[in-house]
């Protein structure tokens, strides 16, 4: 089974973003790491900007995203209120 | 004149639509061979440059935001870092190490791709991809700066970070990090593409920038941890770029697959060859170890590429064949490199040392099928050779590999033991390469790799002394010459961590920082 992952900064910033991520996709393993959180997902992984909101409890713009990020991998689908990462295969 | 307010602002997709493509014209009075003159001679086929796309879909309005953004916090961090004398709150001075190696080695690869993708993006006829080349010559552009910056902090304090530029086009191992971009920029864009934008930034920059950064937090170093996540949150988008591309040129005409196929096998083990410097740096100069460089490549390569590559199995695209002879290379890697350097100890622009024994231990516990067999014990034998004041120094040049510039430090796959040397006669000469990869790579374009700067070779020649040298003159040293040449003080920047100035002044002053003087 393949594997797609996001890996953010840990701050304040991304500490709700997680939160929603890992609500959002149940089957996801949390690696933290030295300053950095990496999080795996068997097949595809989904980021949900309303979840984001919610904790954040302000408008989210997903390519906020882009300031805390530090990698990824998959296939990008990205709409104004998901970013989606899948393998095909 | 009254602008009618529109009602509903664009969604992302319409949003990019206008931005990027929208902003696009055809030309009337050139013709598009005379505009894009070098898009052809590679044998790529595109049909419909209309078909790329852009995951992320950021507007250059929406890039300058985001950007600031990140500078503002980079800068904030780099200030309070330097103010508050953060570079004493390293783990140990060892440490410093990795940050020369970087600088000389890293950072003026960063310039090279700022070039390399503003010429690739100047020759893409499609509007898509000339907006993303452009977006990440910038982003390059701002890594070498922001790292030249932040380090410039280390430069007050330590030694061998004086000259980075010009040590970078001429000291020995940095020949390796220089060549391969040098290498990616002399060829075509789609070539350049595939190099830098898939295989190195999408297959292989986990490995530098993941483990690297996470271990410069690990060990205390604020400032590097910052610039490295900054740059790294534009590669998650160069990775993309990466991925893109392959896509695009696959869909767009089966005749490409060869072509592509042949420049991943080459530059995922071009890319592969320049981390060793990687994998010696994580196993044996960060004091406080994150992961081995095997654990990385296990889950950096063989995991989340091992997908990538399966994801790309529709297209035809297979695991490039060098992955097996990398396999077999990951439990010696960093061992071989390491045991190299120290060899080399007095004409590299940092300190070498053997590790400490609880060191041993832990590289031990990370390589249990060849770390106690093959490579402690000529570690230990080292360490008791300089203790009687024998500290070993190779006086001799070694043989480079024509294709990778690395030493012929490496071993047959499958043998540790055995030196692995590969050779080809082309017109009048002789060539010799560390591997069978790198052997195909010039056997495949021998004309570019004969014109090799081999550092070996020009030091030989006479071409790497100070103007003015007279190399028959009594005495002549050339050691000490080939160093002065390189900028780089001998018995300052150069031999055993034990000793040295960096050392004494580190422990001096957290001392100071520490205590009333
Ligand atoms: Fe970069
Ligand atoms: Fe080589």
């Amino acid at each position: 089974m393949s594997t797609v992952f996001i890996a953010l900064q840990t701050n304040e910033d991304t500490r709700p973003i997680i939160e929603a991520i890992v609500a959002d996709n149940p089957h996801a393993r949390v690696n933290e790491q030295p300053a950095m959180v990496k999080i795996d997902a068997e097949r595809t992984l989904t980021v949900r900007r309303s979840s984001i909101e919610a904790l954040l409890g302000r408008d989210f713009d997903l390519q906020e995203l882009h300031i805390n990020l530090i990698s990824l991998s998959g296939n990008i689908d990205e709409t104004d209120d998901e970013l989606t990462l899948s393998w095909n295969a | 004149m009254d602008m009618q307010a529109t009602k509903k602002k664009l969604g992302l997709k319409e949003r990019y639509q206008v931005m990027t493509r929208g902003l696009d014209w055809e030309p009337s009075y050139q013709k598009k061979e005379d505009i894009y003159p070098y898009v052809a001679y590679e044998g790529i086929k595109i049909h419909d440059w209309d078909k790329w796309e852009d995951p992320f879909r950021l507007t250059m309005d929406a890039y300058w935001k985001y950007q600031a953004e990140k500078e503002r916090k980079l800068y904030a961090i780099i200030d309070a870092y330097a103010q508050n004398n953060g570079h004493l709150n390293v783990t140990d001075a060892r440490y410093l190490n990795t940050v020369k190696l970087f600088l000389t080695g890293v950072s003026p690869l960063e310039y090279m791709a700022h070039r390399g993708f503003a010429h690739a993006g100047r020759q893409f006829p499609g509007a898509g991809p000339r907006v993303a080349c452009l977006m990440q010559s910038l982003d390059e552009i701002r890594h070498a700066q922001t790292q030249i910056h932040a380090l410039s902090n280390y430069n007050k304090h330590y030694n061998g970070l004086h000259d980075f530029r010009h040590m970078h086009d001429r000291v020995w191992y940095l020949s390796v990090p220089k060549s391969f971009f040098d290498d990616a920029v002399t060829a075509g864009p789609f070539e350049f593409m595939v190099a830098i934008g898939f295989s190195f930034e999408y297959v292989l920059t986990n490995l530098l920038f993941v483990p690297f950064v996470s271990g410069a937090a690990y060990n205390g170093d604020m400032s590097t941890m910052t610039f490295g996540f900054s740059a790294q949150s534009d590669e998650a988008r160069h990775m993309t770029l990466g991925l893109e591309v392959i896509k695009f040129i696959l869909e767009q005409d089966p005749d490409n697959l060869p072509i592509v196929q042949r420049w991943i096998d080459k530059w995922t083990w071009r890319g592969y060859r320049v981390l060793t410097l990687v994998a010696m740096m994580m196993d044996y100069m960060l004091p406080k170890r994150t992961m081995s460089w095997k654990e990385a490549w296990e889950v950096y390569f063989e995991e989340n590429g091992g997908a990538l590559f399966k994801d790309l199995a529709r297209y035809g695209i297979t695991m490039p064949k060098c992955a097996e002879t990398i396999a077999l290379e990951k439990d010696h890697l960093s061992h071989q490199a390491w045991g190299t350097f120290y060899n080399y100890g007095a004409a590299a622009a940092f300190h070498t040392w053997v590790p400490e024994k609880e060191e041993l231990d832990w590289l031990a516990s990370k390589y249990p099928d060849s770390f106690d067999k093959h490579y402690r014990p000529r570690l230990e034998y080292w360490r008791e050779q300089a203790a009687k004041g024998n500290r070993f120094y190779n006086k001799t040049l070694p043989m480079l590999c024509q294709t990778c510039q690395i030493p012929m430090l490496f071993t047959e796959p499958g043998d540790p033991t055995k030196i692995c040397y590969r050779e080809v006669d082309y017109k009048d000469n002789k060539y010799h390469f560390c591997s069978d990869h790198c052997k195909e790579i010039f056997e495949h374009e021998p004309e570019k790799y004969i014109q090799s700067w081999l550092p070996v070779h020009q030091i030989y020649q006479g071409n790497c002394f100070p103007e003015g040298t007279d190399p028959t003159a009594e005495g002549f040293d050339p050691l000490a010459a080939v160093l002065q040449y390189y900028h780089l003080e001998f018995g300052r920047d150069n031999l055993d961590f034990e000793g040295s100035e960096d050392q004494k002044n580190f422990d001096a002053w957290r001392g100071m920082a520490t205590k009333n003087a």
